[in-house]
Parts: C-alpha cells; sequence; structure tokens
C-alpha cells in the first residue's frame, strides 16, 4: 500500500458514524457506548498447546431468530451449540455490517471452527471445544453485563475452557 | 461483545477478541484484540482465503499467548482492496443529501413498527 497523507484517521469510527447514521433517522439521543479506563487481564494458565479454546460469536441459527425483532431489542438469549451444526453457517441478515461490501457465506470469515480445528490438528492448541457460545448485540449494556457475560461464563465454566476467542461481527 | 471479553477475564479466563470496529473495541477496552481493517461482516479474513483467515487466527493466538498487558491491540496486514480503494469507508453508513429523506422516512417507519409490536404485546425490554 502506498505511503499517503491524510488529513483524516483511516480506521473508521463507527461511534462516530453511528451518531449522525441515528441522528439522520430522528433518534436524538446519541448511544451511549461503553468506555471503561481500567481494563482486566487475565494470563494463559499452561502452555497454549495444552489449552482447550472456546469461540464465541454474535450470530444465531435462524430458527432461534424472532423475525419481528428489531436487532439488539434484546429478544435473543445467549445460547452454546454444537461446533459441528454450525458448520453449514449461521444467520446473519438481521445483524449490522457492511452487505453492500461483502457477504458471510463463508463460516470461517466470522466463526472460524475449521481454522481453529486446524490449529487443534498441528498441536498449536490443544483443542477446541465441541460446542461454542453465541451471544446478542444487545442495545443494553446492562443486560449484556448481567445477563449474558455470566451466562457465558457458565458456559465456559461447563465446557473446561482454558481460553476464549470472541468474533464480534 | 467487549463487555462479555471483559467479563470472562474478570473471573480468570483469558480472551482475545477478533474484530474490525476499532473504536468500539478499544473505547470499551479488553485485554487483547486483533484488529482487521476490514468491512465489518469478516473479521477473521476475506471469504474464500483460507490462508489469511489462518494469519489472522495465528495472530491472535500469538496473542493469547504473548500479551503481557490489557489493551495490547495488534493489527493484521491485509487490506480490504489491493487497489486502495477506500469507497467501502465512506460510503458505510454515510449520510449526505443523497439518502437524508430516506433514512428519516426510515427511522419513522422504524419507530412506527416498534410502536405497534409493543401495542401487540410483542416487544419486550
Amino acid at each position: 500500500m502506498a505511503d499517503d497523507r491524510r488529513t483524516h484517521r483511516s480506521h473508521v469510527s463507527y461511534i462516530d458514524k453511528s451518531r449522525g447514521y441515528y441522528g439522520a433517522q430522528g433518534y436524538p439521543q446519541a448511544y451511549q457506548w461503553a468506555y471503561h479506563h481500567a481494563v482486566p487481564f487475565a494470563a494463559l494458565e499452561k502452555p497454549l498447546a495444552e489449552c482447550r479454546i472456546g469461540l464465541i460469536t454474535t450470530s444465531f441459527f435462524e430458527r432461534k431468530v424472532d423475525k419481528g425483532a428489531v436487532a439488539g431489542s434484546g429478544t435473543k438469549e445467549p445460547y452454546a451449540a454444537l461446533c459441528d451444526d454450525a458448520l453449514g453457517g449461521l444467520y446473519n441478515k438481521d445483524l449490522f455490517w457492511d452487505k453492500d461490501n461483502t457477504h458471510t457465506d463463508d463460516l470461517d470469515t466470522y466463526l472460524p471452527i475449521n481454522r481453529l480445528r486446524e490449529f487443534a490438528a498441528q498441536g498449536r492448541i490443544g483443542s477446541l471445544a465441541d460446542r461454542f457460545y453465541g451471544v446478542p448485540t444487545d442495545y443494553s449494556h446492562r443486560r449484556t453485563s448481567r445477563r449474558d457475560a455470566p451466562q457465558i461464563l457458565e458456559f465456559a465454566r461447563q465446557d473446561e475452557l482454558d481460553a476464549v476467542v470472541l468474533v464480534p461481527l | 461483545m467487549s463487555l462479555v471479553a471483559r467479563h470472562l477475564e474478570e473471573a480468570g479466563l483469558p480472551t482475545v477478541v477478533v474484530g474490525s470496529a476499532r473504536d468500539i473495541v478499544e473505547e470499551c477496552g479488553v485485554s487483547r484484540f486483533v484488529f482487521t481493517d476490514f468491512p465489518l461482516g469478516n473479521p477473521a479474513g476475506k471469504p474464500g482465503d483460507v490462508e489469511m483467515q489462518t494469519t489472522i487466527m495465528g495472530m491472535a493466538l500469538d496473542l493469547l499467548e504473548r500479551a503481557w498487558q490489557p489493551r495490547t491491540t495488534t493489527q493484521t496486514p491485509f487490506v480490504w482492496d489491493a487497489e486502495s480503494n477506500d469507497d467501502w469507508r465512506r460510503h458505510f453508513m454515510k449520510v449526505d443529501d443523497s439518502n437524508r429523506t430516506a433514512l428519516a422516512a426510515a427511522g419513522d417507519q422504524r419507530r412506527a413498527a416498534q410502536a405497534d409490536a409493543k401495542a401487540d404485546g410483542a416487544g419486550r425490554g
């Protein structure tokens, strides 16, 4: 990529864009995005080659989507499902992503089950857990923090995960 | 999603977020973040590009192993368009004279649909 000079940062600011976008749709209150100064940090407790890795997505199975629901309306619940059952792809049409410029027909672009299984086969990780986990993209921080996150932690403990890869669409 | 990562970290479980919305993830604040500067939809690599997907997941695993402090972000080397065409950045969620009226109408429509759903008892929260 050629060097360049720019008056604005290159990375898209979705916080800035969404403020203008929803403002133009007549929503006067800008969304309050989560901000934290302090960030928790946990280190791996064993070599990666011995770790069971879990995978978390914001995508859902089609049958679990309430067709009348607006994304973020709180009608989805966190879930755990077998990776094998997701190999045919998940339902993403109700999520917010750049549908004009790309597609989600390739599962491993947003839920890299096959790639992580390859790393397991090579011995880079111990294993990919049999189950993956889904979490709704919720408007409410409270629902995410108090309902969804503890449920995901419980799934992680049930499956004795050592580390987690989260891939928001 | 970043709030979930924080919750897991607080409970002692190491995490890495693989994503394309850099500002949202970094404002929330996570321990480890692999950023790919792509349109939203393919944070783990381009469709059909197994080599790229493998590289991105490899970087996520590297970060799990090697990051020693929170807010460690690494950016993958990939660009969405080989010709450096950045139109996707401008196009996504754009607001200008070409769509201002349509956006206002879409907002009205959405609010009306939500009000109907609520009246029917289908809404929640």
